[in-house]
C-alpha cells in the first residue's frame, strides 16, 4: 500500500461520499438512542411519578416498565436499520472503491 | 434498605449448610445431596472440557489462539456475543435486584443494551477497517507505541480483575449453595482452576464455543424458566405484577423503585449510572475482540445484530424471572433467611433466579439453570482472562518488553502464564467480595471501563488533534480517578472494606470521570507543540482512511 494509493483514494468523490453517508447515519442513530436512553435515564431520575402511574387505571403494570421495554426495543430496530443499510449500500461503496484505485 | 437486606448473608451462610433439597421439602437433613444438580454441573463441565480439548488441538497461530482462526459464522459469533453479555452477573444479578427492587432492576436491563447500538455505529466498524482488535492497538496506532500500549494494558487489566471479581463470586455461591459440602472458598478454587484449563488449552476457539452453546442453553432454559412464571397467570405480566406487589413487603413501591427500595432516589447517582451502562460496554476488552472472529465485516454487522436481538431478549426474561422469584420464592419461608424480617434468601444475594427453577420444575430443572449458569459464569470469565492474558502478552510483553521481535510461539506461552497469574488473581478477590450482590461489582467494571477506555478510544479515531501526551494524561486521569473513586465509594469502602461511611458519595463516578479524561486530553493534546505531536495528526489523514474503507487490513491483521 503506497501512499500515492491513499492520495487516490482521498480524492475520489466515492471517498467522501462513503465517508459522508455512514457518519451522517452513524451520528443520526446514535443520537437518537443517546437521547432515547438520556430521556429514560433524565424519566428515572426526575420522572419518577410519571415512570409509576399504572398503564391503564386501577392496574398495576407501570408507564416505567412499558417505556423501558420500549428504550430495549427501539434500540434493537435501530441497530437492525444501520446494518441493513451497511450491509447493502456501503459494502458494495467501499468495494468499488478500493477495486478502482489499484 | 438494601444494605441490610444484605447483611443476612452472614447467617444466611451457616443456613445454607443444609441442602437445597432438603429445604423445600421442608425436612432438612444434614447431608444429603442434590444429584440432579451434581449430574448436570458434570455433564456440563464434561461437555466444555471436551471442546477446549477439541479446540486445543486445532490452536496452532496467534490468530488461533486470540481470533480463532476467523473461522466462526455471524449467527455463531451473535450467540457468542450475547453469551459474554448474558453473564451471571445479568442473569442472576439482574433477576436478583429485580427480586429486592422490583422496578429498579430494569434500569440495568436497559442501561446494558443501549450500549450496543453504540459500540456498532461508531466503533466496531472503524476498529474492524483498521484491522486492530483491542483497544491498545488502536490507541497505539498513530501515537508513541509503548507509553500508549503500557497505559491500555494496566486499564484493561484493572477491568479484567474487577469483572472477573462479579463473576467469581456468582460462581462461588451457586456452587456452595447446591452443594453445600463444598464450602465457598472450595468452590472458588474449583472455579478459577477450570478457567485456567479452558484458556490456557483452547484459547479463543474454545472460549468461543464454550459460549456459543452456553448462550444457546441459557437462552432456552430462561425462556421455559419465564413461560412457567407467566404460565401460573395465564399470561397476563399484569396479575403477575399485582402478585409480586401483594407479596414484596415493600408492595406496591417495588413498582416505581427509582433506586435500591429503602435509598432515596438520588439523581446524580441515576444519571451516573446510565452513563457507565451504556459507555462502559464499548470499552470493555473482551467484546471488542469479538468483531474479529467472523470472516469478513458484513457476518460482524450481522453478528452484533443476531447479539443485540438475544441481549434484549434476553433482558426482558431476567426482568420476568425477578417479578416470578417474588411471586414464588419470596412467599416461601424455605428459601428465606428469616421470613418476618424480610425476604433476604438463603444462600445468598444472587439466588433467586435458581430457587425460582426450583419452585417451578422441580430438582432437574434446579440442576438445569444452576448448571448453565455456572457454565455461564466459566465461559464469561475464560473470556475476560483470554483479553487480560493477551494485554499481557501482547501488548507489555511482545510490544513493549520485547520490543516487537518477540515470536508468536513465545507470545502464546508468556500469554498461558499471563492466564495462570490472572486465575489465581482471581480466586484471591473472589474470596474477598463474597457478599456482594454481582450485578453491582460488574457495573462498577463497567465505570472503570467507561472513563479510561472508552473516551481514549473515540478520541483516537474521531480526533485528529489527539497527541500521546495528552492520550496518556487522560487515560490515566479517567483510570485512577475511576479506580480511587470506586475504592472509596459505598460498595468498596463501606461494604468490602468495612470502613464506615464512604468518603465519595455515589457508587459510580462515570458522571465526574469521563469527562474529567475528555477534558485532560484534550487541554494536554492542545497544548503538546512537540515534533512528535505534529506527525501524529498529520498521520491522521493516513488512519482515518484506512478506517473508513479497510483499506491494509484485508485478511492481513496479524494481531
Amino acid at each position: 500500500m503506497s501512499d500515492a494509493r491513499l492520495e487516490r483514494i482521498r480524492r475520489d468523490p466515492r471517498f467522501e461520499q462513503l465517508c459522508q453517508s455512514r457518519s451522517r447515519l452513524a451520528w443520526t442513530l446514535s443520537a437518537i438512542v443517546l437521547i432515547v436512553y438520556l430521556g429514560f435515564i433524565l424519566l428515572v431520575a426526575f420522572g419518577g411519578a410519571f415512570l409509576a402511574t399504572p398503564l391503564v387505571a386501577g392496574g398495576v403494570t407501570t408507564i416505567g416498565i412499558a417505556v423501558g421495554v420500549g428504550v430495549i426495543l427501539i434500540a434493537i430496530a435501530l441497530t437492525a436499520i444501520y446494518v441493513w443499510k451497511a450491509n447493502t449500500t456501503f459494502d458494495d461503496l467501499t468495494r468499488g472503491l478500493l477495486e478502482e484505485t489499484r | 434498605m438494601m444494605r441490610s437486606l444484605f447483611r443476612p448473608y452472614v447467617a444466611a451462610t451457616a443456613l445454607a449448610l443444609s441442602p437445597t433439597v432438603a429445604l423445600a421439602q421442608g425436612a432438612p437433613t444434614a447431608a444429603s445431596v442434590n444429584w440432579h444438580a451434581v449430574v448436570m454441573f458434570l455433564v456440563f463441565i464434561g461437555i466444555t472440557l471436551y471442546i477446549t480439548y477439541w479446540a486445543a488441538k486445532r490452536t496452532k497461530t496467534a490468530t488461533d489462539f486470540y481470533a480463532a482462526g476467523r473461522g466462526i459464522s455471524a449467527l455463531q459469533n451473535g450467540l457468542a456475543i450475547a453469551g459474554d453479555y448474558m453473564s451471571a452477573a445479568s442473569f442472576l444479578g439482574i433477576a436478583a435486584l429485580v427480586y429486592f427492587n422490583g422496578f429498579y432492576g430494569l434500569n440495568y436491563s436497559v442501561g446494558w443494551l443501549v450500549g450496543w447500538p453504540i459500540v456498532l455505529f461508531l466503533i466496531a466498524e472503524r476498529l474492524r477497517n483498521l484491522g486492530k482488535y483491542t483497544f491498545a492497538d488502536v490507541a497505539a496506532y498513530r501515537l508513541k507505541r509503548e507509553p500508549i500500549r503500557v497505559m491500555a494494558a494496566l486499564s484493561t487489566l484493572v477491568v479484567v480483575i474487577f469483572y472477573l471479581i462479579g463473576q467469581m463470586v456468582g460462581a462461588g455461591q451457586l456452587l456452595h449453595t447446591l452443594l453445600p459440602q463444598i464450602q465457598y472458598w472450595q468452590s472458588i478454587i474449583i472455579v478459577g482452576v477450570l478457567i485456567i484449563i479452558y484458556v490456557t488449552f483452547g484459547g479463543m476457539r474454545a472460549t468461543t464455543w464454550v459460549q456459543i452453546i452456553k448462550a444457546a442453553l441459557l437462552l432456552g432454559g430462561a425462556t421455559l424458566l419465564a413461560l412457567l412464571v407467566l404460565a401460573h397467570f395465564s399470561f397476563s405480566p399484569g396479575a403477575m405484577f399485582a402478585e409480586a406487589v401483594r407479596i414484596h413487603p415493600a408492595h406496591d413501591a417495588i413498582m416505581k423503585s427509582m433506586a435500591p427500595i429503602g435509598s432515596t432516589p438520588n439523581p446524580i447517582e441515576a444519571i451516573s449510572l446510565g452513563l457507565t451502562l451504556m459507555f462502559g460496554t464499548a470499552g470493555l476488552p473482551h467484546i471488542l475482540m469479538r468483531f474479529f472472529t467472523v470472516t469478513d465485516a458484513k457476518a460482524a454487522r450481522k453478528s452484533v445484530l443476531y447479539g443485540t436481538c438475544f441481549i434484549g431478549y434476553f433482558y426482558i426474561l431476567t426482568f420476568i424471572i425477578g417479578f416470578g422469584a417474588i411471586v414464588f420464592v419470596a412467599s416461601d419461608p424455605a428459601y428465606l433467611v428469616d421470613a418476618v424480617k424480610g425476604i433476604a434468601l438463603k444462600g445468598g444475594a444472587n439466588m433467586p433466579a435458581v430457587y425460582l427453577a426450583q419452585a417451578l420444575g422441580g430438582d432437574l430443572f434446579l440442576g438445569f439453570i444452576a448448571a448453565v449458569a455456572f457454565a455461564t459464569i466459566l465461559a464469561v470469565v475464560s473470556g475476560l482472562t483470554l483479553a487480560g492474558a493477551s494485554a499481557i502478552s501482547h501488548d507489555l510483553y511482545a510490544n513493549v518488553i520485547a520490543h516487537g521481535r518477540a515470536s508468536e510461539q513465545t507470545e502464546v506461552r508468556v500469554s498461558k502464564a499471563a492466564t495462570i497469574a490472572l486465575g489465581i488473581v482471581a480466586i484471591l478477590l473472589g474470596l474477598a467480595f463474597e457478599r456482594q450482590n454481582v450485578a453491582y461489582i460488574v457495573a462498577l467494571t463497567f465505570s472503570i471501563a467507561a472513563s479510561s477506555n472508552f473516551p481514549i478510544l473515540v478520541m483516537a479515531m474521531f480526533w485528529r488533534g489527539l497527541t500521546t501526551r495528552g492520550a496518556l494524561a487522560g487515560g490515566y486521569v479517567g483510570l485512577l480517578g475511576s479506580v480511587l473513586l470506586v475504592v472509596l465509594g459505598p460498595t468498596v469502602w463501606g461494604k468490602v472494606l468495612g470502613m464506615g461511611a464512604a468518603v465519595f458519595p455515589i457508587d459510580f463516578p462515570t458522571i465526574i470521570t469521563l469527562p474529567a479524561a475528555v477534558i485532560v486530553a484534550w487541554l494536554v493534546s492542545k497544548a503538546d507543540n512537540s515534533v512528535a505531536a505534529r506527525n501524529e495528526r498529520l498521520a491522521f489523514e493516513d488512519e482515518y482512511i484506512r478506517s473508513q474503507t479497510g483499506l491494509g487490513a484485508e485478511g492481513a491483521a496479524v494481531h
